[in-house]
């Protein structure tokens, strides 16, 4: 084999969202070599598809707010069994990090004095969410974008890692990666790996995710010593677009319904009030009279049921089309039109209004939307310490979607953009600390480097196999089928049985044509990640004999307190790699101190 | 239903040729859709850039029909019924293969732009009005899908400007700082002498090609050519200059990146 291009860092940094960005931009601020790698071009990561806003208790618009009331709304909605510790730093410095945006030239939109406007959105019990219209991620990720640029970090665009190093003690000493431009090899020597590769929901057949989604981070980290946790969390956003179905599941933001848009089903009923779990009832309106008074004074009247936390709106979604109360196009209807004004919704909600003329000609403004339940985050993911992102591999860090814990069983709409920001940037200063108290260079063990490449180049050398578009197609049928919103005993087990199958028939895949910029390569590159990940969701979703959050059993419809108080732990505890076995055992939540438990108990009163 | 003919440009910086695909023609579907199609039944190798398949981040930028695109947001039914749809990678920039462009020049570019820059933070957050932050607002809806910088015939034909012009992308990237309430680097003379603002002769293509309506040329362009004009020939604003401190800093100065 040539000579291959290596280049040494003190931190490289996989994949440049906003927790990567963040991640890099803290990192190289201590004065350290720092690289940034990511499978796309710089800009496009899949931050930018985040909507509706970015979650801090600033309380610039209802001045009760606090990061209490943040770390409350949080934990409840990932129905306890969040990190209790992520939960609390997340919701302390999110206001932070949202200030230090606007300092390196974000331009949120503003309250009449001048602060950072709030808005509402499901599951914040306050307005909380500093926004940009309804584009938010793309003001997070150009901001990180450009200050990364004017600190000079070095970029690797379109390049994909495949496998992290590691030296004789276990730690992390780099990675392998390909340039998906010339299909040349690239390894680097690091002293710490901050992974940032965002989520998995590439494997569903509807989903909001792009094809960058293939769940590499969490399948890279496992296969490097890693721990998983609660994979089979998987949040279905409940209103992703139906119609056509060359669209479907491409997100509607949640800001629709946080700026007055409400959800009816085929008989114009607004059935979001037939479906308030008891855990709700307290703070949700009871009726359309007092839902409609709170939008405009929080004081007024208790929220609308369209509000409450994604997974119980996604579920109840589900539930009004299975009894033949949907859309005809399979969905429900999304009302802001009889709500709001034209020029307030294409105001407000600019790139909704955009997307549903240019791609389903439909016009907002005038019209209903049809919307329904598309696959749209993991809460699961590699499990870390909350105060520095350091997994279970001395040097591997991990931040934002590929990380796991924070958001327990469901994610706040919100809590995802501030969760990057925050995380990437403990990630980043855990990463550096490491690498300033590392004196040598890490050394690269030229077998290892010879085995990933090699098992990367593997479906070149094959005259015939399987096509790795086929092999995709058939994941995402059968997790679409199989381990979907709704699960049961009997067809997770059956998921299981089939993608032991299509992982034999993975090692079987071959690809025609060169390297340089071949996506039918890139694809059969991706698959082993996604087919590792699929099979951690799918084991999760078997042993998790309950209905929580992001799981959810129709054979168990309930949840069930003891599995409450439980992770799910997968690891590959011998031998490592995507053949090598999975395992998961349920393994005790940390304990919350008294002080934080006194939050839930003041309100049970 | 009847079927889609595409013609879809194959090839690498050594040449290549047309390669005509023809799929049966499905409900709604995007160019990228049938892109995506072929990619997966006849051509498993045929290249294309594409992340979020909704038109916000400007990956999959083609000429469709010889007009700069997002493959995206083109739905097949928009395009002339029964014709061939022609799809070629953008003109401006270097082949890699296929659709797929190196759009480095883009990212060069980026590297010029002096950092935001600006003062402490007061007490309590920096306050601005919504109406001044509008103005950046719209430049800033911008997704880097680099159609105007394609489309802009200073460069579109014309390599050898690309070493002096930054083009349309970047000049409302400097108008955004310029016009940012809180900024506080002066960037005219740099965009005027460094950044080719002059060759621009607004004929306002990239207008039009923006997926994103931003109004180039009347928002961005004309007022910069105004500022910059200003700055230097305003007997007024050099007086004022002359006697009053300047407050925004030098364009020698904005150069120079800060820590």
């Amino acid at each position: 084999m040539s000579e291959i291009e290596h280049h040494d860092y003190d931190v490289i940094v996989i994949g440049a969202g906003g927790a990567g960005l963040r991640a890099a931009i803290e990192a190289k601020g201590r004065g350290l070599r720092v690289a940034l790698v990511c499978k796309s071009l710089l800009g496009k990561a899949h931050t930018v598809m985040a909507e509706g806003g970015v979650a801090a208790a600033m309380g610039n618009v209802y001045a009760e707010d606090n990061w209490k009331v943040h770390f409350r709304d949080t934990m409840r909605g990932g129905k306890m069994l969040n990190h209790w510790r992520m939960a609390q730093l997340h919701a302390q410095e999110s206001p932070d990090r949202v200030q230090e945006l606007e300092a390196w030239g974000a331009l949120f939109d503003r309250t009449k004095d001048g602060k950072i406007l709030q808005r509402d959105f499901g599951g914040h019990r306050y307005a909380r969410l500093a926004h940009v219209g309804d584009r938010t991620g793309l003001e997070l990720i150009r901001t990180l974008q450009q200050r990364a640029v004017s600190m000079d970090i070095d970029v690797f665009m379109e390049c994909k890692v495949v496998r992290l190093t590691t030296d004789d003690d276990g730690a992390v000493n780099g990675a392998v990666a390909y340039w998906r431009p010339t299909g040349e090899f690239v390894t680097f020597g690091a002293k710490s790996v901050v992974l940032a590769t965002g989520g998995v929901g590439k494997s569903w057949k509807f989903t909001s995710n792009s094809w960058e989604s293939t769940g590499d981070g969490h399948a890279i980290a496992m296969w490097a010593g890693a721990s998983l946790i609660d994979m089979e969390c998987v949040q279905f956003h409940p209103t992703g677009m139906v119609w056509p179905l060359s669209v479907r599941g491409i997100l509607v933001t949640e800001g629709v319904r946080g700026d007055g848009g409400v959800l009816r089903n085929s008989d114009g009923k607004r059935f979001m009030f037939e479906y308030v779990a008891d855990m709700f009832r307290a703070e949700t309106a009871e009726s359309e009279d007092e839902a409609d008074r709170w939008y405009d004074d929080h004081t007024a009247g208790r929220r609308p049921p369209e509000l409450l936390p994604r997974d119980e709106v996604a579920r109840s979604i589900n539930s009004e089309v299975k009894a033949g109360r949907g859309s005809p196009h399979g969905g429900v209807f999304l009302d802001i039109a009889s709500r709001r004004t034209a020029d307030d919704i294409r105001k407000r909600l600019p790139s909704m209004y955009h997307q549903f003329m240019e791609l389903a000609g439909v016009d907002i403004t005038r019209e209903a939307m049809e919307v329904g339940p598309t696959c749209h985050y993991i809460m699961g993911g590699v499990q870390v310490d909350p105060d520095t992102a350091a997994t279970a591999v001395p040097g591997l860090y991990a931040a934002g979607e590929v990380a796991g814990g924070m958001h327990g069983s469901n994610r706040l709409g919100g809590n995802s953009l501030s969760d990057l920001i925050v995380f990437g940037r403990r990630a980043g200063i855990a990463a550096a600390d490491r690498a300033e108290s590392m004196a040598r260079e890490p050394k690269l063990n030229q077998a290892q480097v010879t085995e990933y490449i090699d098992e990367a180049l593997a479906p070149f050398t094959r005259d015939s196999g399987e096509n790795p578009y086929d092999l995709q197609h058939e994941l995402q049928e059968l997790m679409q089928a199989n381990v979907g919103i709704i699960r049961n005993e009997a067809e997770v087990v059956e998921a299981l049985e089939k993608l032991d199958e299509l992982k034999q028939r993975a090692a079987n895949v071959a690809v025609g044509g060169g390297r340089a910029y071949n996506p039918g390569w890139n694809l059969a590159t991706d698959l082993p990640s996604m087919l590792t990940v699929s099979t951690c969701t799918a084991q999760g979703a078997r042993d998790r004999r309950e209905s929580r959050g992001g799981q959810t059993r129709e054979d168990f419809p309930k949840a069930d307190p003891e599995l409450g108080k439980v992770n799910f732990v997968q690891r590959q505890p011998s031998g490592r790699g995507f053949s090598s076995e999975i395992t998961i055992t349920p393994e005790p939540l940390p304990v919350m101190p008294d002080e934080l438990m006194a939050i839930f108990e003041e309100e049970s009163k | 239903m009847s079927d889609v003919v595409m013609h879809v440009w194959r090839g690498d910086a050594d040449g290549g040729q047309f390669e005509e695909y023809t799929v049966p023609k499905q409900d709604g579907e995007v160019v990228l859709d049938v892109i995506h199609r072929i990619q997966a039944t006849e051509a498993p190798d045929l290249a294309c850039r594409w992340n979020c398949k909704a038109g916000k981040c400007g990956s999959c930028s083609a000429e469709i029909n010889g007009k700069p695109r997002l493959m995206c947001m083109t739905r097949i039914d928009t395009l002339p019924e029964g014709e061939t749809i022609t799809v070629t990678p953008m003109r401006a920039f270097p082949i890699i293969r296929d659709l797929v462009t190196d759009v480095s020049f883009n990212y060069e570019q980026a590297r010029k732009v002096p950092a935001f820059n600006p003062p402490p933070r007061p007490e309590g957050g920096y306050r601005m009005s919504q109406v001044d932050v509008e103005r950046g607002q719209e430049f800033r809806k911008c997704i880097e899908c680099f159609m105007c910088q394609d489309v802009c015939h200073v460069i579109r034909d014309h390599e050898e400007n690309k070493a002096r012009y930054s083009g349309p992308r970047f000049f409302i990237r400097y108008a955004e700082l310029e016009m940012h309430p809180l900024d506080t680097n002066d960037r005219r003379d740099l965009v005027r002498e460094e950044m080719g603002l002059g060759m621009c002769n607004i004929t306002k293509c990239c207008t039009e090609v923006c997926p994103e309506h931003i109004k180039i040329t009347d928002n961005a362009i004309i007022p910069l050519k105004e500022r910059v004009v200003d700055a230097d020939y305003d007997p007024i604003a050099w007086l004022g200059r002359k006697i009053l401190r300047r407050t925004k800093r030098t364009a020698e100065q904005a150069a120079v990146q800060p820590d």
